[in-house]
């Protein structure tokens, strides 16, 4: 069965996920506004320090929820032909997973 | 039996409320931060590759017209995250009432204009 994410458990996961995402905001305002980084290599060792990354992660996670539950509701309202919106489904979904892949590679990268 | 009853849906005509501003603010900049979401991951790919990269992308960033559009990002996330704070209020039954509704959409509408301006007087 393919997992489903509707109803209910969609509106949690947007709210949810809503919430740790302005936690992680409010972290990084907080981080950057306290200790700038200026050059390349603070950056990076902010960035790759495990609990930053793990934030970092974490933020993706709930951002590309986040992400699929409000562009399917957007496509649900507009994209009629049922056709046209499978396609469009698949794109987003597609575009989606290849986004968190691409993190998970950039994060990965930087604690090598 | 198909209705005859009129229907006017032109959306240039129509008067809005406010809090419908700013729930259809809500979805045309949670649309604008989804196409910008490619960008800024490409962005922290390249800052985080070497110095050079790091070094690319803020000379990309310095850019005016790069800047405006930040501006234009920095505007849809103010927008996004007070309508969204909005509605998780309204999901604790918070603000219900029209006369605070209107109020809080008032808020929400010119709070991410204000957050904008504030961003282009610093960025521009």
């Amino acid at each position: 069965m393919r997992p489903r994410l509707t109803g209910l458990a969609a509106w949690w996961v947007q709210r949810a996920s809503a919430v740790c995402m302005l936690l992680f905001i409010i972290f990084a305002l907080a981080a950057f506004a306290l200790y700038p980084r200026h050059s390349y290599l603070e950056w990076r060792s902010w960035a790759g320090s495990p609990g930053v990354a793990l934030a970092i992660l974490a933020f993706f996670a709930a951002l590309l929820l986040h992400m699929w539950v409000g562009l399917r509701d957007v496509l649900l309202d507009y994209a009629k032909p049922a056709g046209l919106r499978r396609l469009l489904l698949g794109g987003v979904a597609g575009a989606l997973f290849g986004i968190a892949v691409w993190v998970v590679l950039i994060l990965a990268r930087l604690q090598t | 039996m198909r209705s005859t009853r009129p229907v006017f849906l032109n959306l240039t005509q129509i008067r809005m409320p406010v809090g419908a501003l700013t729930s259809i603010g809500h979805r045309i900049t949670g649309m604008l931060l989804a196409a910008g979401v490619p960008v800024g991951v490409f962005l922290l790919d390249r800052s985080l590759q070497d110095e050079q990269g790091f070094a690319d992308v803020a000379v990309l960033l310095g850019h005016g017209a790069v800047k405006v559009a930040m501006v234009l990002v920095i505007w849809a996330l103010a927008h996004h995250l007070l309508a969204g704070v909005r509605h998780l209020l309204s999901d604790f039954d918070v603000g219900s009432p029209l006369r605070l509704a209107r109020r809080s959409a008032w808020f929400v509408n010119l709070g991410g204009a204000l957050v904008a301006t504030f961003a282009a007087g610093a960025m521009l």
